[in-house]
């Protein structure tokens, strides 16, 4: 150890630095279960009740669903609470194997294998299946897990613009040669609430030989008829050869995710996959509550119904009191702003006025594309959505955006990445 | 020369073998012989670096460019001219 | 999508070799809780076997320990299921600062930062916090975890030889110029069970002027006099710059980990560790059931008293039977068998005699060392112990290895 004077400078140095450029994160203490409305220590000290929480990922509002948190506590009583080892050690339960089987009948596909989280799940995919021979076709805007697990790969990466199938299929005209080619993307796009044009990528790839893998973390359980995904929602069902998603946002957001896939695929993983080889099991009280939620959203797709109304009615709303979203297609509902400092602003006074939103700015999106990124829940009841329109209705006046164009909102607050 | 290539020798054997009794002549191949790994060929080219006051630029510092003791003391030559 | 023929085959027979080479992984299905006395089923389809389980991390016997599990029932009562957030957009409960408030008090450290595992931990720490001017020097036995975020590192990356400390001062040596430098190893080495001379790297990086980064992952909890790690029992504490542990071994094995030392380091891993910022929090269950766990261990060192007090019976047994061990005093103690196949057998043999334990070969341990791995739980008692020690002696004296010298082993069954 020689943490010295000197080190600690570099590093509060560094800090001051993301402070100054308006990247420092803070996080909001909350008090209560997840909900539509929760309780929040904001600013510290502060304690605030009944906040509406509209930037969640618990589409289903399955989070604290008393079903899930009853067979949580019954599986904590006859399967305890940790595994402590790995998968092939003592880490597998027959509730594990359960669940996988599940999310196979589920997605659609051959076979499933579980992770610690989504994260790791496509931290741990590319190596194991690709080698210096293969090459990965990337959308430019895939999520930070599929980025890193691509860097871990030796495989050849090669980019496409964002959901622009003219470039991808440049990019397969040009890329010819290897020996297995596989297209990753996300199947909702988190920033933008987009689907990405997996029906169009599923033919892409049948015409290039190559392999489909989609992360559909922001759409399992949600998106398509009966809320299987994207791949339902394009009608490729069983075109898709690889699909990683989680279990910690729509499907009870405790944590896990999971891969799931063609057969031989998943056999590999189970054998190479070094989170899966040197990573904890996942816990079986988290594993409880996360089958609950498959028995429940086979079983019937009213939550998902419900989601689909609320999201509607959400747009709808904010759309005839005049703001400009995104052109989303899921409960994913940006709300343009541009300026990152009015983003900043406009969460603030939605948090005085009791709602939990945040503004998005670069570099999370790009220069000039501020937004609110709301998030609608089957847990939203119609008053929760009808207070927070009412907020941002008022907020909206407050700043004198409602109705604007684009033009007009950015002559007002004219582009500017500072706070 | 003949110098170098034992220095080089010495130092891929105390660095590198893990087993006392492996044969390493300077054709060995190092690399494709997985005996370094693409990892390890850093910390040698550092100790090239230190050792011989040189600096090889990294896309000279290629596997292929690593892959004997022979070779690198060819690529070491260039860098000492 | 084009799954192809070919794709299929080439598949297909990556996983043929990997049959023949006789490493593939085949799971065993546990049908209860983790636990001294687990029932099994294996091979699958067969019907239940109540075995002994001598290959859990569960040192200190929390994973199903009933404080615990009545922490979590509450836990779900009050803090819910899911959070269905990362930490800093409405992820981070009272309970997460509470738990990382709590980490740092029983590390010793100035600050502790969540993640969802010590595998996100490792892997998202030196990105965080160096640059391509550093250099990342790590001891060749450290996890895999720790491997792959050096490998999504900028900085530079050289090893030293395991626990050589000569050797490492050499690299420090030879890498004096760079800006930082950070010497990297875990505090007990999980495959042989030793521990890192915690105290000699100090000294090392006080002279040289390095940051020590120490994966206390099978450490916390149990080494140390009151458990607080190896740098408890080094006598080195406050003076590990970086703590990586986890929360799936020793304390509780449900799931998350944690970067812990000094502040600004973790206030770094805040604003810029990838998974900590993209991936979910850990689920209010799970923490709930972890701040009891630090209670319990704060309050009293009798867990980890039994532990060791188990852990000197067994290996006292062992090597009085005959059996050659790794020398050491971690719970985790190797039988070394040399021979992959004899491993696996001796497994097999072992299973039918009741008891659960995992035959280790090459490429987890290197060619020619192939072992039986047993760790110690604080959840056995003396008669589970008895009764493996039993089990043990029975198969070794079936395969004819005790009392043998590991030359002995070779000769019979080649290495
Ligand atoms: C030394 C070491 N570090 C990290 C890990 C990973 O911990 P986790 O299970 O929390 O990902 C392990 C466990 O396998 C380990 O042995
Ligand atoms: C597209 C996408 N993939 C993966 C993840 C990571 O999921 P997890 O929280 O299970 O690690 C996320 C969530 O942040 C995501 O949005």
């Amino acid at each position: 150890m020689a943490f010295d004077r000197e080190m600690k400078k570099f590093y509060t140095d560094q800090l001051e630095q993301i402070r100054e450029g308006n990247l420092y994160k803070q996080e909001r203490k909350i008090l209560s279960a997840q909900y539509a409305d929760i309780d929040v220590e904001h600013p510290k000290g502060v304690r605030s009740e009944g906040i509406i929480n509209i930037c969640s990922n618990n589409y289903l509002g399955m989070s604290n669903h008393p079903e899930v948190i009853i067979a949580a506590r019954d599986i904590l009583t006859t399967r305890g609470y940790g595994m402590s080892s790995v998968r092939f050690i003592c880490g597998t339960q027959d509730i594990h194997v359960e669940l996988e089987n599940k999310m196979s009948l589920y997605l659609g596909m051959d076979d499933t294998i579980l992770y610690s989280s989504a994260f790791d799940a496509n931290l741990g995919v590319f190596e194991a299946l690709l080698d210096e021979d293969c090459a990965i076709f990337t959308d430019a805007l895939n999520h930070a897990s599929i980025i890193d697990g691509t860097r871990l790969c030796k495989a050849k990466k090669i980019r496409y613009a964002n959901n622009d199938m003219d470039d991808l299929q440049l990019k397969l005209e040009e890329e010819r040669d290897y020996r297995i080619k596989l297209i990753v993307t996300d199947g909702v796009f988190s920033m933008d609430g987009t689907v990405a044009k997996v029906d169009k990528i599923c033919e892409l790839a049948k015409m290039y030989k190559a392999l489909v893998m989609v992360d559909d973390s922001h759409a399992t359980g949600f998106m398509g008829k009966t809320g299987r995904g994207t791949h339902e929602l394009m009608n490729v069902m069983g075109e898709v050869d690889i699909i990683s998603t989680t279990f910690g946002k729509a499907l009870g957001g405790a944590s896990g995710g999971c891969i799931s896939g063609r057969q031989e695929i998943i056999d590999i993983l189970r054998q190479r996959s070094r989170p899966y080889l040197f990573s904890n099991s996942i816990s079986p009280v988290v594993v409880g509550g996360v089958l609950k939620v498959m028995e429940m959203i086979m079983h019937s797709s009213e939550r998902k119904e419900k989601l689909d109304r609320n999201t509607q009615f959400w747009k709808n709303g904010l759309q005839e009191a005049g703001f400009i979203l995104t052109s989303t297609q899921s409960p994913i509902v940006p709300v343009m702003l541009f300026n990152a400092k009015l983003s900043q602003d406009f969460s603030k006074t939605l948090y005085e006025e009791g709602v939990y939103a945040i503004g998005f700015f670069y570099p999370v999106v790009p220069k000039g594309k501020a937004r609110i990124r709301t998030q609608i829940s089957a847990a939203h009841e119609k008053h929760h959505l009808e207070k927070a329109l009412d907020a941002f209705i008022k907020t909206g006046k407050k700043y004198g955006i409602l109705g604007k164009s684009r033009e007009e909102i950015i002559e007002m607050y004219p582009i500017s990445d500072k706070l | 020369m003949d110098e170098m290539k034992d220095v080089v020798l010495k130092y891929v054997i105390n660095e590198y073998l893990e087993d006392e009794d492996e044969v390493l002549t300077y054709e060995t191949p190092l690399i494709s012989g997985g005996i370094v790994d693409s990892f390890s060929m850093v910390s040698l080219k550092r100790f090239l670096e230190n050792k011989y006051k040189i600096s090889i630029p990294d896309d000279k510092a290629t596997p292929e460019a690593f892959d004997s003791v022979t070779k690198i003391v060819k690529l070491v030559n260039e860098f000492l001219k | 999508m084009a799954y192809s023929d070919k794709i299929r085959n080439i598949y297909t027979s990556t996983i043929d070799e990997i049959r023949e080479k006789g490493i593939f992984k085949q799971e065993r299905y546990i049908h209860s809780s983790q636990a001294a006395d687990i029932e099994v089923e294996f091979p699958t389809g067969s019907a239940l076997k109540k075995v002994i389980n001598m290959c859990a991390n569960n040192y200190l016997g929390l994973s199903s320990h009933p404080d615990v599990i009545k922490a979590a029932h509450e836990g779900l009562d009050t803090r819910g299921y899911g959070m269905s957030s990362v930490r800093f957009i409405c992820g981070t409960q009272d309970i997460h600062k509470e738990l990382e408030r709590k980490v740092t008090e029983f590390l010793g450290t100035e600050d502790t930062i969540l993640f969802p595992s010590c595998m996100d931990a490792n892997a998202g720490v030196f990105e965080a916090i160096l640059t391509k001017d550093d250099v990342m020097i790590s001891d060749r036995l450290v996890h895999a975890s720790i491997i792959d975020g050096i490998r999504l590192a900028p900085a530079m990356h050289d090893t030293f030889k395991h626990s050589d400390m000569a050797h490492l001062e050499e690299k420090l040596q030879l890498h004096a110029d760079k800006r930082l430098k950070v010497v990297i190893t875990d505090g007990v080495f999980s495959m042989d069970g030793d521990t890192a001379k915690l105290d000699e790297m100090v000294a090392l990086c006080e002279k040289y002027d390095a940051m020590l980064f120490v994966d206390e992952s099978h450490s916390s909890g149990f080494i140390g006099k009151t458990g607080r790690g190896t740098h408890e029992k080094y006598g080195v504490m406050g003076k590990i710059d970086i703590i990586t542990t986890t929360f799936g071994k020793a304390l509780g094995g449900a799931s998350g980990g944690c970067v812990s030392g000094r502040k600004e380091l973790v206030e770094m891993c805040r604003q810029k560790a990838r998974p900590y910022l993209f991936s979910n929090t850990i689920a209010p269950v799970v923490v709930s059931g972890v701040n009891t766990v630090l209670d319990i261990l704060s309050k009293s060192t009798e867990r980890r008293d039994k532990l060791e007090k188990n852990t000197e019976f067994w290996r006292k047994g062992l090597t009085e039977a005959g059996f050659v061990l790794k020398d050491g005093d971690t719970p985790i103690v190797p039988v070394m068998l040399f021979n992959a196949k004899l491993s696996q057998d001796f497994s097999k043999a072992l299973y039918e005699e009741g008891i659960y334990a995992i035959g280790f070969f090459f490429p987890v341990v290197p060619q020619g060392q192939a072992r039986i791995r047993t760790q110690i739980s604080a959840g056995h008692e003396i008669h589970h112990l008895e009764k493996a020690l039993e089990a043990f002696i029975k198969v070794g004296k079936k395969f004819d290895i005790l009392g043998k010298t590991k030359q002995e082993i070779i000769a019979k069954y080649g290495q």
